[in-house]
């Protein structure tokens, strides 16, 4: 596998990302309670470091990039029209196929989507659930520039 | 171990003064209460707690199997957190309640967590029931309930076993048997009954379940029980010992004969329990014992003495529990709650009465890839009633319906074909309007007849799982102004369960939108309020080049300033292109803003195959190709390893791209000579052309010379929809002209030109427009037609659908591009001239520009490593995709997160 060497001197703003929480907002636990908080107050750690994957210059507005991350996980990473970030996973829980990022996006109801390019099933960017299916959810990814 | 979900919205108030309600069990049923109790307000007036014993919160169980199609435990779940945020819901995964004190109200869980009550509802579901067989608990005996179940299976069967059984011929064994047939392994099915599926279907649909089973590969032991589990040295299963005297030798053994009532932790705090288990409840889901103390789903006894183990009579217990504690709740809590939400009007009918006194055991499933649905009274034990059966034992199809004595529709059993499910489960209790024998029969045989849900009555359930009736249904259409079917899913809950019901849906909502002569909005979509060919007008006479100024000036209120949607992207991307040079737009699909609007195709310049590949079609304009140009396309589809076949219309298409090839491939066939075939467009596919009056001895006209020279006139000519034509030599029409949207026949005076055919799903002859015209004259027919075609249809709108839409049909279309009767010819073959003037090739285009190239990459951080998922294995001496490879998820289990 050859990644993209990340640039150590961190000047680059980059475009990074890590597994969001069950809620799709945060980092908290929940899927797996494996990682062992009180949950007394509400909040838990976060999953794993961020990583970087590339510039934010590379994204447009509407489309989305495809990214790898080191465990071998593909994740789809978009921009709207306002310039917020999203990502995803990647993979069409439909077909099996690693083609989200190259769906089309838009908004439904103030709520952005990206449309599978294989069927057409319609995902929800920020909470991963496939709006036509309610039994089938895409693993979402907290995004950030820094 | 616990998780307490408040993320995103921070911590609700403190219980202080709100009465609590404490779930225990997370399954389905447990998360159809909670919703319940959101629906009815009960998450702002109460805190609810739930104690859930798996490490994650409610998934959908009854899909459990469809993890080794590749379904992550992350997809099946049921749960969204931003529900449980939301509503304040205190979810503690992995903390199952240990006891309860009833006096004291408590509830104590395992991490040593109290929590007090006022209202404890119980959902904790069944467990495998596991024969007391010797050897049972060996290694390598596994049971299926849970996905921690299915993963331990999982590594033990790739790990050592090749062959394995199942103990248990009922719905979940058969669904446990395809789960370990998709692991590989040889799989046998022992089943005590004397057939398959005792509970649902009747002998002869026993024994056509089991010859399909049979035919897929699977061994069935049936009207036999397993003795003893046989084990070896090392103490695992190396095999089973039936009580017919017979053995099995298998590496894994998979109990699922049935389940039992989870009622342990209610028999320990003194609850009465049935005889035979399960927590006894009356009519509103509390129990019998404590008025304090629901319980609901697998675990309870219903008051019909029943215990219930599908999920749709639990869904219906969670929503009367939770209408129960909303009516009731002051009464014992002596707090203000909002008990009038409880039974207001909820047009599903369901919850007025707030009781469950026994459910529907309908079913429909679908068990390795077989239909079974039984409905009614499927086993006919109703006095003086009558069977109506019809087998084919080649097709392995069962159908058998109970009549009774009235003529009525009592119950029935189907195999291998339950398409008629919705409609007879519809009807049962009811004469049907037509012979009975008429709804089991195939179509073809006798008088087949097609029941339309039009012909239920208004009380026929049609959503079995949300006991929302017909009349229910089209209440939402009439009184609630639903239009669609996902609103009338909102409305009623309809279809929002199993789904079987959402055909009869579709079919009822669009009757009764036609009886009630609703004005259904043309729309485009969500986005535009206008019609493709509205759109249309607005960019070329506004000259709009850019989506975003079309959709903040002329989109929907709400959908202004947003990001579109894949319906009007596209489409106003088709406009744009069909239009670019008319109007000065850039006058490339890949340009600026133009590129964000494309469909996946049109993206790449490439056709999307199902493993995420793509084919390259280089165009060979009229089927004409020297035989260099071949070797150039079978050198590049051999050096890039791709597929190759000869298509429909006289190509050649090479599979098996991955997206980071496509641009080493256009360069050498680009270099070669060649251009995009456009066949990923919706534009000018191929025309096709017999060999003609060159070397034909019955041509009477050059068809090679004019197909290439109208494929290279139209080629790269963006439409509403994808645009085939073909030209013939001669009357024996061996191009197929007549099923093109456009085609030509020659005749001894020139050419006719036929408009409208299609091939495909519908097929169309096409019509004819205009008889012996002149080379000049049928070009310029042509363009007329095509310009009018793409002004006018609708987005994917087909020349032969759109011809039997427009009003006055083909005598109009004469009458507009033949007769000029609306004067806009000369515009049609302006636009058609300003197309052939600007067309360039896409591709070349794309090769020299690094902006455009830079998105033909597998991964933004990765540009050349390969995407995984796509793979090829070998097949007729070229590849094919590696399917499996689609099925290999990337679990979240087995990750360890990111380095």
């Amino acid at each position: 596998m050859t990644l993209a060497p990340e640039t150590t001197t961190t000047l680059t703003l980059m475009v990074r990302l890590r597994p969001a929480g069950p809620d799709g907002t945060t980092g908290t636990t929940g899927t797996d309670g494996s990682d062992g908080s009180d949950g007394s107050d509400g909040t838990t750690g976060t999953d794993g470091e961020w990583f970087a994957v590339c510039d934010p210059s590379v994204l447009v507005p509407g489309r989305g990039v495809a990214a790898l991350l080191p465990d071998g996980r593909q994740v789809a990473v978009f921009m709207d029209r306002a310039g917020r970030l999203y990502a995803i996973d990647n993979r069409d829980p439909f077909s099996g196929a690693a083609v989200l990022s190259r769906g089309l996006t838009g908004s439904h109801r103030g709520r952005p989507f990206v449309a599978s390019p294989l069927l057409k099933q319609r995902f929800d960017l920020a909470s991963g659930r496939c709006l036509d299916d309610e039994s089938v959810r895409v693993t979402t990814y907290e995004v950030r520039v820094g | 171990m616990s998780t307490t979900a408040h993320a995103g919205t921070g911590p609700r108030p403190t219980a202080t003064g709100r009465p609590t309600i404490v779930l225990v069990g997370h399954g389905m049923v447990g998360q159809r209460f909670l919703e319940a109790l959101a629906e009815r307000g009960l998450t702002a007036t109460h805190r609810v707690v739930v104690l859930c014993e798996e490490p994650r919160p409610a998934y959908d169980r009854v899909q459990l199997t469809s993890y080794f199609s590749g379904r992550t435990p992350e997809e099946l779940s049921m749960t969204d957190m931003a529900f449980v945020a939301e509503h304040g819901i205190e979810l503690h995964v992995g903390d199952p309640a240990e006891s309860v004190d009833r006096a004291a109200r408590r509830v104590t869980a395992r991490s040593g967590l109290v929590v007090g009550y006022d209202t404890l509802v119980l959902a904790t579901g069944s467990f495998p029931f596991v024969p007391p067989v010797p050897g049972k608990d060996a290694e390598g005996c596994f049971v299926y309930r849970t996905i921690e179940d299915l993963l331990a299976i999982e590594e033990y069967a790739k790990a050592r076993a090749t062959t394995g059984a199942v103990v248990g011929g009922g719905l979940l064994g058969l669904e446990a048997a395809g789960a370990l047939q998709g692991l590989g392994l040889a799989t046998h099915i022992v089943e005590f009954a004397p057939r398959l599926m005792p509970v649902q279907v009747d002998e002869g649909g026993g024994a056509a379940l089991l010859r399909t089973i049979e035919n897929m590969g699977l061994t069935v032991h049936t009207g036999t029980g397993t003795q003893e589990v046989v084990t070896g040295d090392d103490g695992a299963v190396t095999g089973m010992r039936l009580s017919d005297g017979s053995t099995v030798a298998t590496d894994l053994v998979v109990f699922s004969a049935g389940v039992r009532p989870r009622d342990q932790l209610a028999r320990a705090c003194g609850l009465t329990v049935g005889e035979r288990g399960g927590i006894s409840v009356d009519e509103q889901c509390r129990t019998v014992s404590d008025p304090r103390v629901f319980a609901i789903g697998e675990c309870a006894l219903a008051s019909d003495g029943r215990v219930y183990g599908l999920v749709a009579p639990g869904y219906e217990m969670a929503q009367t529990a939770a209408a129960t504690i909303a009516a009731e709740g002051t009464a014992l809590t002596g707090t203000t709650g909002t008990t009038d939400t409880a039974d207001t009007a909820d047009i599903t009918g369901t919850t007025t009465a707030a009781s469950f006194t026994g459910a529907d055991l309908s079913t429909k499933l679908k068990l390795l890839g077989v239909d079974v649905a039984s409905f009614g009274d499927a086993h006919g034990t109703t006095a003086d009633c009558l069977d109506v059966v019809y087998a084919d034992s080649r097709s392995g199809t069962y159908k058998k319906l109970v009549i009774g004595p009235g003529g009525e529709l009592l119950g029935g059993i189907l195999v291998g074909d339950a398409e008629a499910y919705g409609t007879l489960r519809a009807f049962t209790g009811s004469v049907p309007p037509v012979a009975p024998e008429q709804l089991v029969l195939p179509a073809g045989a006798g008088a087949p007849v097609q029941l339309g849900p039009s012909a239920l009555p208004d009380e026929a359930i049609v959503c079995s799982c949300h006991n929302v009736t017909k009349g229910a249904i089209r209440g939402a259409v009439t009184e609630h102004s639903c239009t669609t079917v996902p609103e009338v899913k909102k409305c009623t809950k309809a279809g929002t369960g199993c789904g079987s019901c959402v055909k009869v849906l579709g079919q009822l909502v669009t009757s009764e939108l036609e009886a009630a002569g609703v004005e259904v909005d043309k729309g485009l979509c969500g986005c535009f309020p206008q019609t493709r060919e509205e759109l249309y007008e607005i960019v070329l006479a506004l000259r709009v080049s850019s989506y975003r100024q079309l959709l903040d000036r002329y989109g929907r209120e709400g959908a202004r300033g947003g990001d579109g949607c894949e319906v009007c992207k596209p489409t106003v991307g088709s406009i744009i292109a069909s239009l670019a040079p008319a109007i000065g737009a850039e006058n490339h699909v890949l340009a600026g803003e133009q590129a964000a609007l494309q469909d996946t195709n049109d993206h790449f310049l490439a056709n999307l195959q199902r493993n995420g590949s793509y084919s390259v079609v280089p165009r060979i304009p009229g089927g004409e190709i020297t035989p260099e140009k071949l070797i150039v396309i079978g050198e590049v589809a051999r050096d890039f390893g791709l597929y190759t076949k000869i298509t429909g219309g006289q190509r050649i298409d090479m599979f098996g791209a991955r997206v980071e090839q496509l641009p080493l491939i256009w360069t050498r066939l680009v270099d070669a000579g060649f251009e995009s075939g456009h066949a990923y467009g919706k534009s000018l596919r191929t025309v096709k052309s017999c060999v003609g009056r060159t070397w034909c001895r019955y041509g009477v006209q050059d068809s090679v010379r004019m197909a290439i020279d109208l494929e290279l006139r139209y080629r790269g000519l963006r439409s509403p929809h994808k645009l085939k034509s073909a030209v013939s030599g001669c009357a024996r029409e061996c191009a197929e002209a007549q099923s093109k949207d456009f085609g030509v026949i020659a005749t001894a005076n020139g050419w006719n030109l036929y408009v409208g055919g299609n091939g495909g799903a519908t097929p169309r002859h096409a019509d004819l427009l205009a008889q012996d015209l002149s080379d000049a004259e049928l070009v310029r027919l042509i363009d007329r037609f095509l310009m009018f075609y793409i002004r006018t249809a609708d987005r994917l709108e087909r020349t032969s659908t759109w011809l039997e839409r427009l009003p006055g049909g083909l005598d109009h279309v004469r009458d507009v591009v033949v007769d000029d009767s609306l004067g806009i010819c000369g515009e049609l073959e302006s636009l058609m001239a300003a197309h052939v003037a600007a067309y360039r090739d896409e591709w070349a285009a794309t090769i020299d520009d690094p902006e455009k190239l830079s998105r033909f990459v597998s991964f933004v951080n990765a540009p050349d490593t390969p995407d995984p998922v796509v793979g090829f294995v070998p097949e007729r001496d070229q590849i094919k995709p590696d399917l499996p490879l689609l099925t290999i998820g990337t679990r979240p289990l087995e990750g360890s997160g990111l380095r």
